[in-house]
């Protein structure tokens, strides 16, 4: 039952989230929004024995990158976004296509999925059962994604750098 | 006792939110930001089946996205930086010329 609650609670307070990165028409308001909508997961994922991805999501997600997003928005100085108008189509034929949509998903999975009840703390994902299959079944993708960082930060790098300092030190190098 | 069900109703509206917000908003940084609300909620569906089947598979799947998500958000933030630096606008409506 206190599962219950507590899930609904986390549910409630991520939707709400979800719903005022839409609604803000502020991009820092946004990024903060999203901050709560990835605090609250996190709280979800307590809640299904993930204690490691919580652990990361809190560090990595909320932390590094929404910083990093945070940077740029104040960086950029970005003002409020001005609206434009949405075409009538859109209105028409996507707004009640959307809710017919998402009301019969909605209805399948509830109702339809056959899917059992997911007890308190399920699954113990310990750190170090993460760290076998991180570093023995998964070695192979982890290598890669540490290229695929690399080359990240070099191209983050060589992006937002000025222009003339790039062509600068091309004829220095 | 939550059924599975509704940790994928959730992370469906999330991942709906995140489509919603990617098609209306007009700011190129709200649009990346809805980018990673979408990523967010194919997580939390990744770990709600890993607990619902007991396989642990499921999360490092999610550090996997969780990379992949830093690395897009460094090279996408950048690259919305070196937009806003030729083109002074942050308004997806004035950004048609991939030449920087």
């Amino acid at each position: 039952m206190i599962h219950l609650i507590l899930f609904s609670m986390f549910g409630l307070v991520c939707v709400a989230g979800a719903v005022n990165l839409l609604v803000q028409r502020h991009p820092i308001n946004s990024a903060l929004s999203l901050v709560v909508v990835m605090g609250s997961l996190a709280a979800e994922y307590l809640l299904l024995g993930a204690e490691f991805v919580a652990a990361i999501q809190v560090i990595v997600y909320a932390g590094a990158v929404m910083v990093l997003f945070i940077f740029v928005i104040m960086l950029l100085n970005a003002g409020e976004e001005e609206r434009t108008r949405g075409s009538r189509v859109a209105l028409l034929f996507g707004v009640p296509g959307m809710l017919i949509g998402s009301t019969l998903i909605a209805w399948i999975l509830l109702e339809h999925s056959g899917t059992r009840a997911v007890e308190p703390g399920a699954l113990p994902g310990p750190p170090q059962t993460i760290g076998w299959l991180l570093f023995h079944d998964y070695l192979l993708p982890f290598e890669i994604t540490s290229v695929l960082v690399l080359i990240a930060i070099m191209g983050a790098v060589v992006l937002a750098s000025p222009p003339h300092s790039v062509q600068q030190s091309k004829k220095e190098g | 006792m939550v059924p599975l069900s509704y940790y994928l109703v959730l992370s469906g509206i999330l991942f709906a939110c995140g489509v919603a917000g990617f098609l209306i908003k007009r700011n190129i940084i709200s649009i990346f930001l809805s980018i990673e609300l979408m990523l967010n909620g194919v997580n939390l569906s990744f770990v709600a089946f890993a607990a619902q089947w007991k396989a642990l598979s499921g999360q490092v799947f999610v550090f996997f996205v969780m990379v992949v998500a830093a690395a897009e958000a460094a090279v996408g933030l950048a690259i919305i930086i070196a937009v806003y630096r030729t083109r002074e606008t942050l308004n997806v409506d004035q950004v048609n010329l991939l030449k920087l």
